[in-house]
């Protein structure tokens, strides 16, 4: 209960702590305690290719964020390799302006086998900064592709960076990281090709299908420079009231939360299966027959399911 | 979910040569754990709250520009204040023998040397978090 309290209070080892037990699914009834405490922060994303200055934006827009004595907890998201279990989280590098101010939390956090673009954890720890009363949470996402597409089912806003060698608007149009845009960044815009790209993103824009009253801005950004991140704070800051008048932060939040729910129900059929539903020695076994071209996958696929349905 | 190693790995100080913790860092990574890189020139107090915050189990410093008799002792009082001693603090760096006894003494738990093999590093942080 001591952490609980301590939590409460807004200290930072507290914090740290608790999210390291939520992280690591030590102990489950903690999100209970501090749900309640949730729900009053602004959730934005920051999402992009490798390399886009994701870290550096964050390092540019907090500074702005934080004004009127304002809280940032940042959640920065690397990847964890696929083959040691590892991971080395750098982002804090970019991040060295923040590193004292009082009013900011920064965590790293590994993907630990997630491919969505956040670490399987990455929702909760966000509610734990939101119960340490975070006004703003700004999430930053491993660099991505073309799917990874998670971080919009988390913020209210996000934010996709790319930069002049993201390639043309083609590669943009493909399904994608372009649909879960609320605005649109265009990095590292003092080199070659950045206008270029700002104008066949503005024709691919144009081209979306647009239900909502937003007007999905496109900006151009240097963020070492601190060029363009005035702009890019109040665009954030009229999304939020856009979505706040319009009646979408809560209809969006409330979407969130069915898709919260249907992972974790998926997550728990999962782990259900494996540990009680499949005779992981009799798997075994069927493998080998599939493996000789005896049984199919599908049949394997249908006894298991036998056992369920 | 079993509990992940985490380990903060930072570069206090003018000294710009990073290739060691680098080194560190990567054999680190590829042994499994949570590598948190701070970069180039940090601030005692930076390192210390990064290493709060990330809520490390150990905090292991690059050191080549002979200020080791200053930082380590400020890195360990910091912890001390702010009620973090539980992070245990490991190094690495051109230190002479005299000196690793005094910082042992002071509360540095190990201090690698040039030539240290990796896997010994890796070997060494098992056997003290398990």
């Amino acid at each position: 209960m001591e952490l609980l309290q301590r939590f409460l209070k807004g200290e930072k080892p507290a914090i740290a702590r608790v999210i390291t037990k939520i992280e690591n699914g030590t102990d489950p009834k903690l999100l209970e305690d501090i749900f309640p405490h949730t729900g009053k922060a602004y959730y934005i994303g920051i999402t992009g290719p490798p390399g886009a200055g994701k870290s550096s934006l964050v390092n540019a827009i907090v500074p702005k964020l934080l004004e009127n004595n304002k809280k940032v907890g940042i959640i920065a998201v690397d990847p964890t390799s696929p083959f040691s279990g590892g991971a080395l989280l750098g982002d804090r590098i970019r991040m060295n302006d923040l590193a004292l101010n009082e009013n900011v939390f920064i965590r790293s956090m590994a993907t630990r086998g997630s491919l969505g673009g956040l670490a399987t954890k990455t929702k909760d720890v966000a509610l734990v900064l939101d119960a340490a009363d975070m006004d703003y949470i700004l999430i930053e996402t491993v660099g991505v592709g073309q799917v990874e597409l998670d971080i919009a089912q988390v913020c209210d806003t996000t934010v996709v960076v790319l930069v002049p060698e993201s390639g043309d608007a083609i590669q943009a149009m493909k399904a994608g990281i372009l649909e879960v845009a609320d605005i649109l960044v265009v990095n590292k815009g003092d080199r070659t090709g950045a206008d270029r790209l700002i104008l066949e993103m503005k024709f691919a824009f144009e081209l979306r299908v647009h239900n909502t009253g937003w007007h999905y801005p496109i900006l151009k950004t240097t963020a070492i420079e601190n060029i363009g991140i005035d702009e890019l704070v109040s665009t954030i800051k009229s999304h939020r009231e856009y979505l706040e008048k319009s009646g979408e932060l809560e209809i969006g939040r409330k979407k969130k939360l069915v898709i919260r729910v249907n992972e974790l129900i998926e997550e728990r059929i999962k782990t259900h299966l494996h540990d009680y539903v499949i005779d992981q020695k009799q798997l075994k076994k069927m493998i080998d027959k599939a493996y000789d071209r005896k049984i199919t996958p599908h049949y394997i696929t249908d006894e298991i399911a036998k056992k369920i349905f | 979910m079993e509990k992940k190693i985490r380990i903060l790995i930072g570069k206090p100080g003018l000294d710009g040569h990073d290739r060691g913790a680098k080194v560190i860092a990567a054999a680190l990574r590829d042994a499994g754990f949570e590598v948190i890189y701070t970069g180039l020139h940090q601030l005692s107090e930076s390192i210390v709250e990064a290493a709060i915050q990330e809520d490390v189990d150990i905090i292991g410093l690059s050191i080549l520009s002979g200020a080791h008799m200053t930082i380590f002792p400020k890195i360990i009082d910091l912890l001390k204040q702010k009620n973090a001693e539980h992070i245990i603090v490991i190094g690495g760096g051109i230190i002479p023998e005299e000196d690793i006894k005094k910082l042992i003494q002071m509360g540095v738990k190990r201090i690698f040397t040039p030539g240290a093999p990796t896997n010994e590093i890796v070997d060494y942080i098992n056997s003290i978090i398990h």
